[in-house]
């Protein structure tokens, strides 16, 4: 499969019909699946009937970048008619009986989507090994997660079965695993993207986000889905943009000169793997000779992060999941005894959720508790604010905020499943930007040719998504061929 | 002797008067086909978001307003999370920490005999959404959504009533202004105005307050009464026997007339309450509470004092119209067209009101809208109908509430006869044939008038206009000599 760029020029100027490139998306996404275990369900039947309906609207005069490019969707985003699961036994055999917001408007681009990637139970996970269907492998190194808990996303566009993919975003489940596989991932500001039809895992900080083959792939996507939407009422009425047609205007002028990007302190000292320490070095040089000055600045509560996310997050979710009750939506407990209410709810709550989720809702039940609401979720909702008033004073002066996405390329599979807290270290970078709301993009960076790929975290202002897509794709042009070597 | 007396705090539900529910736009309509109205966000599908709904805030604060509170110009929406089948996301949306009215307080009735009247404390009102109802079927519980998410007001009173009158009282005061304002249509029997009462005893001069129990969905003023009356007396015998009360959850059994217990507070929820992260605080400008505040109705007390003053009315006609607001409106539509209004209440509580019950239409049915009554009570009015015949062409008219009444009265000869040559043939009649009568009121009995004038009428087949036979019977009797 082409980049979505190369894609979109074929479909756009009839070189190739979107029956075509869906057969070959189709093909390779079993092909993926057979090998990485990515896809919970490959939809056959209706991509093929979409790319002729497309086809036959671009033989009418439709030309829409979208119109018939194929695409993945995460289990946690409802597609009417197809089972959604959240990556959990409970929903095993749930069909979604409404389209999200997001699938709604890529519908109306015309884009054709091919399956339902895999994904960290409720995308709780950052190394895609919380799913009911079991791990999915890196396409890079199988024998590596593809990260989580968007890892059957990433690991679907990288590789190539799709060029386009949409993730969910909570505390970095979008741009882990886009920087663990190669790609590009954004995290859009809170309240860019309805959240109507994602099933709700911390509601105040879940982002469904595109994740791409190039960074005018995501920039398309988004284009498609951001905006108001009146059925959530957190999503914001700041107009969103053309974001694919003005990367596009902007390509040939835009220029890192005069922009600046700071180094936060307290990501500075995070330790390491080697190989991210070196390109996160290479990229600090190719900012500075390509005219962007960089200073270092103090987020001074971004320390507390994890303990904040875990706690806001743990709660949320513990209320989220609530309606898993075996009783209404979810699968009950089979019972051949006669159950009372109580067992009915805790059998099939204990049967069919994994280990991981159950830990978060006890956890969250843990912080909402009376007696330690005040030491837990109050507190770390202050710890949030004062993160957010961080980001808020260092954007009074600088354009960019920068880091590495993740401490480390991709792990071995298995290597970190039986330590939470190494597990949940491995989103340091990203939690901050997720706690403030602002958006953030992971791109692929290779200027000191890393062995397995390195992703830089770009963080901008609120709703300035179109200065983080243009940043990525200029350095993918900038750095034509360097940056793609595995896809 | 130990003297107690009662500590009484009563907590309201209210459903509100919208169209839609409170976080969605299907409609609401509790008497349908079970599970009829409901769709994604009231079955709390995965996915599904909460919007509030804007009508649900109008009336809120007005509830406000009507129960003196303070409006609070920021609110917040909060989770209650608790496991039950009649509550599909696992959890209550409601107002915890910021509620949308604060302080504000109820004249009340305290004593039966005088009618003195008390300031009683209102603590809080929030808003909240109801949850779906369950259905015991044999062996098997159905669950019922169509009641899930239908908005609620919860009116939270301060623990300041002292007598199971006053709670009643309380109930029906709260009760009158929510229906005045519009904000509930506080049927009682579908349960959308329904309480919940907390109540505790001590020694007379203690300050401090004893244990409370709380008696759960009382749906009637009267059950209320009733229901504290027997749980001070249960708690008083519990005291008075060495006992101690223990906090907890109690039903109203109407046929047995008891509290009975529910559940203890050791099995008591700990409900988690934290900020909804679906919704976003809930902003209210300063300048459309005041419009809100300009807009409101009358509240009953001033609607009392207008009544009577201005409409002159008695206490009993103005109390009446205060509780069935629909006939207030009516007559009010009927004095705007320019009936009297003294004649216009009398007409509709007694003529068109009784007639209603004979014939079993509920008011809503009634078949003639104000100003086809107002155009006949204006007949009677100017003196061209009696009351008689006006009466019999309303029910006429409720039969055929198309047709044209002036060809009515034509067709029936009913045109109301006040030349003085014919009065004056049916009075002379009449004087001719009494003269016992005549006699009596020539000697100052002016009792026998009214005889003599049915006579008069009962010749004249109702026809002759009351007034002028009256004049005419006093010109003739009086004057003759």
């Amino acid at each position: 499969m082409p980049k979505f760029s190369k894609a979109r020029e074929l479909l756009q100027s009839k070189s190739i019909s979107s029956l075509e490139l869906t057969q070959e998306s189709l093909a390779a996404s079993k092909k993926a699946h057979a090998e990485l275990n990515c896809y919970y369900e490959i939809c056959e039947d209706t991509a093929l009937g979409e790319a002729r309906s497309a086809d036959e609207l671009r033989s009418r005069g439709e030309n829409g970048p979208l119109l018939g490019v194929p695409y993945a969707l995460k289990d946690l985003i409802l597609a009417k008619g197809f089972k959604c699961t959240a990556g959990s036994k409970i929903l095993e055999n749930f069909v979604a009986p409404y389209d999200a917001h997001v699938v709604e408007k890529l519908q109306r681009a015309g884009a054709v989507l091919v399956g339902k990637t895999s994904m960290d139970e409720f995308g709780m996970g950052s190394s895609n090994e919380n799913s009911f269907r079991g791990p999915v492998r890196n396409p890079v190194d199988s024998s590596c997660s593809p990260g989580g808990s968007s890892g059957g996303s990433a690991a679907a566009v990288a590789s190539g079965s799709v060029s386009l993919a949409l993730g969910t975003d909570t505390g970095g489940s979008i741009r882990q695993p886009a920087s663990f596989c190669g790609i590009v991932g954004l995290k859009p500001t809170y309240g860019r993207v309805s959240r109507y039809g994602l099933m709700a895992f911390a509601s105040s900080l879940d982002q469904i986000g595109p994740m791409a083959s190039d960074a005018e792939g995501c920039a398309f996507l988004l284009e498609a889905f951001a905006g108001k939407d009146d059925r959530d009422a957190t999503s914001s009425s700041t107009p969103s943009l053309a974001y694919g047609q003005e990367l596009l205007r902007q390509r040939s002028s835009w220029s890192w000169k005069g922009k600046k990007v700071a180094l936060p302190r307290e990501l500075l000292n995070l330790s390491y793997e080697d190989e991210v320490s070196k390109e996160f070095a290479a990229f600090r040089d190719y900012l500075s000779k390509e005219g962007a000055q960089l200073v270092e600045l103090d987020l001074p509560h971004v320390s507390h992060s994890l303990a904040t996310y875990y706690l806001i997050c743990t709660s949320e979710a513990s209320s989220n999941l609530s309606r898993y009750d075996g009783v209404h939506v979810g699968k009950r407990a089979a019972s051949e005894e006669n159950l009372s209410l109580d067992q009915i709810y805790a059998k099939s709550r204990g049967q069919n959720f994994g280990l991981e989720v159950r830990t978060r809702i006890l956890l969250g039940t843990y912080a909402l508790s009376s007696g330690y609401y005040d030491a837990y979720y109050r507190r770390a909702a202050q710890a949030r604010r004062m993160i957010y008033n961080d980001f808020k004073k260092s954007f009074q002066s600088v354009d960019f905020l920068l880091s590495p996405t993740s401490p480390e390329t991709a792990f071995a599979l298995g290597s970190k499943t039986s330590d939470p807290l190494k597990m949940y270290a491995s989103d340091l970078c990203t939690l901050p930007a997720s706690l403030a709301g602002v958006p953030a993009i992971s791109f692929p960076s290779s200027l000191s040719s890393p062995s397995r790929p390195v992703g830089m975290q770009l963080m901008a202002p609120w709703f300035s998504e179109m200065s983080l897509l243009s940043a990525a794709d200029h350095y993918s042009h900038s750095c034509e061929g360097a940056s793609d070597g595995h896809i | 002797m130990v003297i107690y007396e009662a500590v009484i705090g009563l907590e309201v539900h209210a459903q509100l008067l919208t169209k839609s529910k409170i976080f969605c736009s299907v409609e609401i309509d509790n008497r349908s086909e079970p599970n009829s109205h409901v769709g994604v966000v009231s079955a709390g599908l995965p996915g599904s978001l909460p919007v509030l709904n804007r009508h649900a805030v109008e009336l809120a604060v007005r509830a406000g307003i009507a129960c003196h509170c303070e409006i609070n110009l920021d609110s917040r929406f909060d989770r209650k999370n608790y496991f039950y089948p009649d509550l599909p996301k696992g959890y209550q949306i409601t107002q915890f920490e910021h509620p949308i009215c604060g302080e504000g307080f109820l004249d009340i009735v305290s004593d039966e005999k005088t009618g003195a009247k008390r300031r009683v404390r209102i603590q809080r009102i929030h808003m909240e959404e109801d949850a779906g109802q369950l259905m015991h079927v044999a062996s098997s519980t159905l669950v019922n959504l169509n009641r899930a998410g239908t908005p609620l007001i919860e009116v939270v009173g301060h623990p300041d009533l002292r007598t199971p009158f006053e709670a009643k009282s309380y109930l029906k005061v709260l009760h009158s202004l929510l229906v005045h304002a519009a904000v509930s249509d506080g049927d009682l029997e579908e349960g959308n105005f329904r309480c919940d009462a907390n109540v505790s005893i001590r020694k007379v001069g203690d300050t401090k307050l004893g244990t409370r129990t709380e008696i759960k969905n009382v749906n009637s003023f009267r059950f209320v009464e009733q229901a504290i009356e027997y749980e001070i007396a249960r708690q008083i015998a519990v005291v008075e026997a060495g006992g101690r009360i223990v906090q907890e959850t109690r039903g109203w059994d109407s046929a047995a007339s008891k509290t009975f217990t529910m559940r203890t507070k050791e099995d008591a929820d700990d409900y988690r309450y934290f900020p909804d992260p679906d919704l976003p605080p809930l902003k209210l400008e300063a300048a459309w509470v005041k419009s809100l505040r300009e807009s409101m109705p009358e509240l009953p007390d001033a609607l009392m004092l207008t009544l009577q003053n201005e409409w002159g009315l008695g206490s009993d006609e103005a109390e009446l119209l205060i509780q069935q607001r629909q006939w207030l409106f009516y007559c009010e539509k009927l004095v705007a067209d320019g009936v009297e209004p003294k004649a216009a209440v009398s007409f509709v509580l007694t003529e068109l009101v009784g007639e209603l019950n004979h014939v079993g239409l509920s008011f809503s049915q009634n078949p003639l809208n104000p100003s086809q009554l107002s155009q006949l009570l204006k007949k009677t009015q100017s003196g061209s109908l009696s009351r008689r015949q006006s009466k019999e062409l309303m029910i006429w008219w409720m039969g055929e509430p198309n047709a044209d009444l002036d060809k009515k009265i034509e067709a029936e000869g009913w045109v109301q006869v006040d030349s003085s040559e014919a009065l004056g043939v049916w009075v002379d009649q009449v004087i001719q044939a009494h003269p016992e009568q005549v006699q009596d009121f020539k000697d100052g009995k002016d009792k026998i008038l009214p005889f003599l004038m049915g006579q008069v009428m009962k010749t004249s087949k109702g026809k002759a206009h009351p007034q002028r036979v009256s004049e005419m019977l006093i010109a003739k009797i009086r004057c003759k000599d």
